[in-house]
C-alpha cells in the first residue's frame, strides 16, 4: 500500500524586526500575552494593513532558494473565515498571485536522493494563538493571545511526493536547514514552524492533519495516521476525507470535522493594499543569496576531502558548519569533521543543546592539537567535550586537573611489570591458553595509570612481556 | 457661520462653551457623543469646533458607527485626520450621527434614531453622513468630516444646503475610517462655503504612511478668483427618469448662469452610466460582508453575559448587534463573493468600474468639469421611502463618482418645493484645486441663501 504525502508548511520570518503589515516588533516570544500588539494587528476598526517590504524580500529570498519562478505581479487577497484567533474575521493572504510556483527541494529519500516538488510559496500573516485548556475537544474555554497576531508567515506547500514519515521529516529538516541559511528564521522559538499534513493510501481519500508544530511531531503524527488508515483498511473501512488534530502530547490524531464539501474562503483582493510589481527583485535578490546547504556540502567535500556523510551531517545546520570551518582551518579537517559530527553533535543533542549554545570554536580546536600532539587519549577527549559542555572550562586545564595527559611512555615497563606481580592468576590463564585474560590486565594498568595512557600501546607491550615470560619458562 | 467668522470671534473659551451647550441639545439628532472636554487648543485653526462623523476614529471617545454592536468601543488611537486636525488647533465637538456603517441614504438606519434636517425637520438629512451635514446646516459648528462611499458627503449637503467634498480616492488618508467600503470610499469635508471646504481638505490631504493608497497632491490654496476658460459636459445621463422637475430646472439654471459667466457647456453622453449602480452595490456589499466580519464581540462592543460556544456568541452578538439595512448588505455580499458566484458578480462588477473610470477620464479630457444634479430629489420625509430598491436608486448619480475616484463637490443651486437643490461638479483626478476654483466661483456668482 503506497503512501502519500503532501505538506503545507507555515514558516514564521521570525528573524525580521516587525510583523507583517505593522510596525509591532516580533520578539513577543517572552512576552505576557496581548503585549505585543497594536491598533493594526489587533485588526481594531478603521485600521490599515501597510505591507513590511522586508518581509516580501524574505520571501523572494525563500523561493528562490527553493528553486521557484518568482511571480513579477504579486497580490494580497483576503481569506474569509470566522475564528476566535482571527481579529479582523479574514486572514490577509495570498491566492492568484503568490510570490512562488513551482520549486523543488532535493532530500535523502528511501531510496536515495528525491525531489519534493512545492507547488506554492505565499505570504500571509499569523493569526493569534488559542490555549486550550487540556484536550481540544475537551476544553472549558478557550483564551485568546493575539501576540503572534499578524507574524509575519510563509505558507510552503508541497505536492504529495513523500512516500514515508521519514521523507516528511527529512524534507522538513532540509527545510529548516535552506531557511536558517538564509538568516529569515529562527527554528527554536516556539511556533517558529508549524505544519499541516495530507495523507492517502493510495486511492483513498485524504486526511489533513493540523497543527503538528515540532519536527518529531511530523514523523509521529504521520505514523501514526498511516497505522490509523491501514488498520481500518484491513478491516474493510474506507477513511474518511476529514480534518484531524495532532494532540502532541498523547502523539495521537483526533477528528477535528469530517469535510462534506471544500471551504469556501471567499477569496477577493485586499482592497487596501495595492499590487506589487517584483520585476527586478529575483536578479537583485539572488545576487544577495547566501551558499545554501546542497553548495555548502559540494563545497566542504572538495575544500576539506571530508567524508559525504560528515559533510552531509555538518552542513545539516547552517551553524554547525560554521563552527566546522573555524576548527578545520587550524587543525586537520579530517579530525576535525570526525570529531565535530560523531562525537560533539551527540553529546550536544545527548544534551539537547543546539551548536550556538557549545563552547566556542577555539577550544576544540585546542583540545583536537592535544590529540594531534598526542598529549591525550580519545577516551580523555571525550571526557573533556563532556566536561567542558557540563561545566565549562578549556581542555589543557581540564587535562591538568583531572590527570588526563597521557603518561611518558618509560613508566609504562615499571607499572606493567608490577600488575604482572599481582596479578599470578590472571598471567598464568593467559599463559596456559586463556588469551582474553590479557584483556583484564590492560584494565589493570589502565587503572593504575587513570586512564592516561594508550590502551592498543599498554596492549601490545603487555604481550610482549608476557610472551617473553612464556619462553623463558619454556626455556 | 463661517470659518472667518470663528476666527474673529474674541471669547473663544466662551464660544466654544456655547458650541458645546448648543451640540448637546441635539436638535436634529446630529450627534451621537458630544465631546464635553473639548477644550481650546493652539494652531492655525484657533479651537475652530468641528464635528466628525462616527465611523472615524477618535482616541478617548466612543466610537459607534451608529451600531449597537460598537457600544462601548472607545478607539485606543487617532485617525490620521483627527491627528492633522488637533494638531492645526481644531476642537473635537462630537461624533455625528449616519446611517449604521454608512450604509444608507438618509441616515435613518442608525441604531440611535433618523438626523433631522434643519431646514425642515420632518424631513431626512441626507445620508450617510447626514449628522456632520445637520450640524453644520444648522449652524452648531463650521465645518465638519464625513465619508462617502457612494455619494454618502455629497448626499446630505445636498439635502441640507451646504457644500460637501468628496475628495479623488487617495487624497485623504482613510487610516481610522471604520471601513465600509474601502475600494470606493474617502473621507470628505462639509462647510457653509467652498473656500472653508477648501481650507479644511487641504489641511487634511496628503500621504499618510498607514495607508498605502494614499498620495500627496498639490495645495489648493489660495482658490484664485480667475477661473479662466470654463468647459463643462453635462452628462445627459444624470437627468434621467426619477430626476424631479424642480431640481432638474435648479441645475440648468445653474449652468446657464455659469455660460452667462463665459462658460462653454456641451451635452454629452456616457454610455456605462446604467451599470454603475449594480457594480457599486456588489462592490461594496462584497468589501463590506468581509470588513464587517470582525465584530464578534469578543474583543470590543456589544456583549452578552453567560457565553456559549464560539459561534452561538457571536451569532448572537451579530443577530443583535447589527441592524436590518447592515445585516441584507452583508448577506447580499457574502452571496456575490461566494464560489461559482464570484466570476459573476464581483469580477464583472470591476470590469464595469474599470468601463466606468475610463469613460469619466474621457470626459474629464475635454471639459473641466461634468456638472449633474447631486440628487434627483430634494429631502424626503422622515419614514416616506421604505423600499430599500428605491433607496439605492437616489445614489445613481453619486455613486459613479466613487466608482472612477474622481474627486466631486455639490454646492447649493437652488430650492425646490422650499427645499434645498445642491449641484455636482465633478472634477479630474487630484484637480481639486480646478474643482474647487469653479465652485467657488459659481457659489459666488450664485449668492445661495444658507441656513447656518
Amino acid at each position: 500500500m503506497k503512501v502519500l504525502i503532501g505538506l503545507e508548511v507555515h514558516v514564521q520570518l521570525n528573524k525580521l524586526k516587525s510583523k507583517m503589515f505593522c510596525s509591532t516588533p516580533t520578539n513577543y516570544h517572552h512576552a505576557p500575552p496581548n503585549t505585543v500588539v497594536c491598533p493594526i494587528c489587533l485588526g481594531l476598526p478603521g485600521t490599515m494593513p501597510t505591507i513590511n517590504r522586508r518581509a516580501v524580500e524574505s520571501a523572494v529570498k525563500v523561493a528562490l532558494a527553493l528553486n521557484a519562478e518568482i511571480q513579477e505581479r504579486t497580490m494580497f487577497y483576503r481569506k474569509n473565515y470566522f475564528y476566535p484567533d482571527l481579529p479582523k474575521g479574514f486572514q490577509i493572504s495570498q491566492y492568484d498571485f503568490p510570490v512562488g510556483l513551482n520549486g523543488y527541494v532535493i532530500i535523502d529519500g528511501d531510496e536515495g536522493e528525491k525531489k519534493v516538488r512545492i507547488k506554492r510559496i505565499h505570504m500571509e500573516e499569523d493569526p493569534g494563538r488559542l490555549v486550550h485548556l487540556g484536550r481540544i475537544d475537551k476544553a472549558k474555554y478557550t483564551l485568546i493571545d493575539y501576540n503572534r497576531s499578524g507574524m509575519p508567515l510563509l505558507e510552503i506547500v508541497t505536492e504529495p511526493d513523500m512516500n514515508s514519515p521519514k521523507e516528511a521529516r527529512a524534507f522538513i529538516s532540509k527545510l529548516r536547514s535552506i531557511l536558517e541559511y538564509l538568516d529569515v528564521f529562527e527554528g527554536s522559538l516556539e511556533g517558529a514552524m508549524r505544519v499541516d499534513a495530507n495523507v492517502s493510501i493510495e486511492g483513498g481519500a485524504r486526511v489533513e492533519i493540523k497543527n503538528i508544530s515540532s519536527f518529531k511531531g511530523v514523523e509521529k503524527a504521520l505514523s501514526f495516521e498511516i497505522t490509523r488508515q491501514k488498520n481500518l483498511l484491513r478491516r474493510g473501512v474506507q477513511p474518511k476525507m476529514e480534518t484531524r488534530h495532532f494532540d502532541e502530547a498523547q502523539e495521537i490524531t483526533v477528528s477535528l470535522r469530517v469535510k462534506e464539501e471544500e471551504s469556501d474562503y471567499r477569496y477577493f483582493p485586499e482592497p487596501d493594499l495595492p499590487p506589487m510589481d517584483l520585476s527586478g527583485w529575483a536578479e537583485k535578490l539572488k545576487a544577495e543569496l547566501p551558499e545554501l546547504p546542497d553548495a555548502r556540502r559540494e563545497r566542504l567535500i572538495a575544500q576539506y576531502r571530508i567524508s559525504v556523510e560528515h559533510a552531509k551531517i555538518l552542513t545539516g545546520e547552517r551553524a554547525l558548519a560554521d563552527y566546522f570551518e573555524r576548527v578545520a582551518s587550524q587543525v586537520s579537517p579530517k579530525l576535525a569533521a570526525a570529531w565535530i559530527s560523531d562525537v560533539l553533535k551527540g553529546e550536544l543533542n545527548y544534551r539537547d543543546m543546539s551548536i550556538t549554545e557549545c563552547f566556542p570554536p577555539e577550544k576544540m580546536v585546542e583540545l583536537l592539537k592535544l590529540l594531534e600532539e598526542d598529549m591525550i587519549s580519545d577516551k580523555a577527549a571525550v571526557m573533556i567535550i563532556r566536561k567542558m559542555l557540563d561545566e565549562g572550562g578549556d581542555p589543557r586545564e581540564i587535562m591538568e586537573r583531572e590527570g588526563l595527559k597521557k603518561v611518558k611512555e618509560d613508566i609504562l615497563p615499571g607499572v606493567i611489570s608490577s600488575v604482572i606481580e599481582e596479578n599470578e592468576k590472571a598471567v598464568n590463564d593467559y599463559l596456559s591458553g586463556k588469551k582474553e585474560a590479557i584483556n583484564y590486565l590492560v584494565g589493570q594498568v589502565m587503572k593504575k595509570l587513570r586512564g592516561r595512557a594508550d590502551a592498543s600501546r599498554v596492549y601490545e607491550l603487555l604481550e610482549r612481556r608476557l610472551n617473553e615470560i612464556d619462553n623463558n619458562r619454556k626455556a | 457661520m463661517k470659518i472667518s467668522e470663528w476666527m474673529e470671534i474674541e471669547d473663544k473659551e466662551g464660544a466654544l462653551l456655547r458650541v458645546i451647550e448648543r451640540a448637546k441639545k441635539n436638535e436634529f439628532n446630529e450627534f451621537i457623543t458630544v465631546n464635553e472636554g473639548a477644550a481650546l487648543s493652539e494652531g492655525g485653526l484657533k479651537g475652530l469646533p468641528v464635528a466628525i462623523k462616527d465611523n472615524i476614529s477618535t482616541r478617548g471617545i466612543e466610537t459607534t458607527c451608529a451600531s449597537r454592536i460598537l457600544r462601548g468601543y472607545v478607539p485606543p488611537y487617532d485617525a490620521h485626520v483627527v491627528e492633522l486636525l488637533k494638531n492645526a488647533g481644531a476642537s473635537i465637538i462630537g461624533k455625528t450621527n449616519m446611517d449604521e456603517f454608512a450604509m444608507g441614504t438618509t441616515s435613518e438606519t442608525s441604531y440611535f434614531g433618523p438626523v433631522r434636517n434643519p431646514w425642515d425637520k420632518s424631513r431626512v438629512a441626507g445620508g450617510s453622513s447626514g449628522g456632520s451635514a445637520a450640524a453644520v446646516a444648522g449652524g452648531v459648528v463650521p465645518a465638519s468630516l464625513g465619508s462617502d462611499t457612494g455619494g454618502s458627503v455629497r448626499c446630505p449637503a445636498s439635502f441640507c444646503g451646504i457644500v460637501g467634498l468628496k475628495p479623488t480616492y487617495g487624497a485623504v488618508s482613510r487610516y481610522g475610517l471604520i471601513a465600509y467600503a474601502n475600494s470606493l470610499e474617502q473621507i470628505g469635508v462639509f462647510a457653509n462655503t467652498v473656500e472653508d471646504a477648501a481650507l479644511i481638505f487641504n489641511l487634511i490631504k496628503g500621504r499618510d504612511k498607514r495607508d498605502a493608497t494614499s498620495m500627496d497632491s498639490e495645495s489648493v490654496l489660495p482658490l484664485r478668483e480667475d477661473v479662466g476658460k470654463v468647459r463643462i459636459g453635462v452628462p445627459k445621463e444624470f437627468f434621467g427618469e426619477g430626476v424631479d422637475e424642480g431640481v432638474e430646472r435648479e441645475v440648468w439654471n445653474a449652468i446657464k448662469l455659469m455660460e452667462d459667466l463665459g462658460a462653454e457647456y456641451e451635452e454629452i453622453s456616457m454610455n456605462y452610466m446604467k451599470y454603475a449602480l449594480p457594480a457599486y452595490y456588489i462592490i461594496a456589499m462584497s468589501e463590506a460582508s468581509s470588513n464587517l466580519a470582525r465584530y464578534d464581540g469578543i474583543r470590543y462592543g456589544l456583549r452578552f453575559e453567560n457565553d456559549e460556544d464560539f459561534e452561538t456568541t457571536i451569532s448572537r452578538i451579530r443577530a443583535e448587534g447589527f441592524g436590518k439595512e447592515v445585516k441584507r448588505r452583508i448577506l447580499l455580499g457574502t452571496y456575490a463573493l461566494s464560489k461559482g458566484y464570484y466570476g459573476r458578480y464581483y469580477l464583472k462588477a470591476l470590469k464595469v468600474r474599470r468601463l466606468i473610470k475610463e469613460e469619466f477620464d474621457r470626459a474629464l479630457k475635454k471639459f473641466d468639469v461634468l456638472t449633474t444634479p447631486t440628487m434627483p430629489f430634494v429631502a424626503p420625509k422622515i419614514g416616506e421611502i421604505k423600499d430599500p430598491l428605491s433607496l439605492y436608486m437616489a445614489d445613481v448619480n453619486t455613486v459613479p463618482v466613487n466608482l472612477a475616484g474622481v474627486p466631486a463637490i455639490s454646492v447649493p443651486c437652488g430650492f425646490s418645493e422650499g427645499l434645498p437643490v445642491g449641484l455636482q461638479l465633478i472634477g479630474r483626478r487630484f484637480g481639486e484645486r480646478r474643482l474647487l476654483e469653479i465652485a467657488k466661483w459659481y457659489e459666488d456668482a450664485s449668492n445661495i441663501r444658507r441656513l447656518g
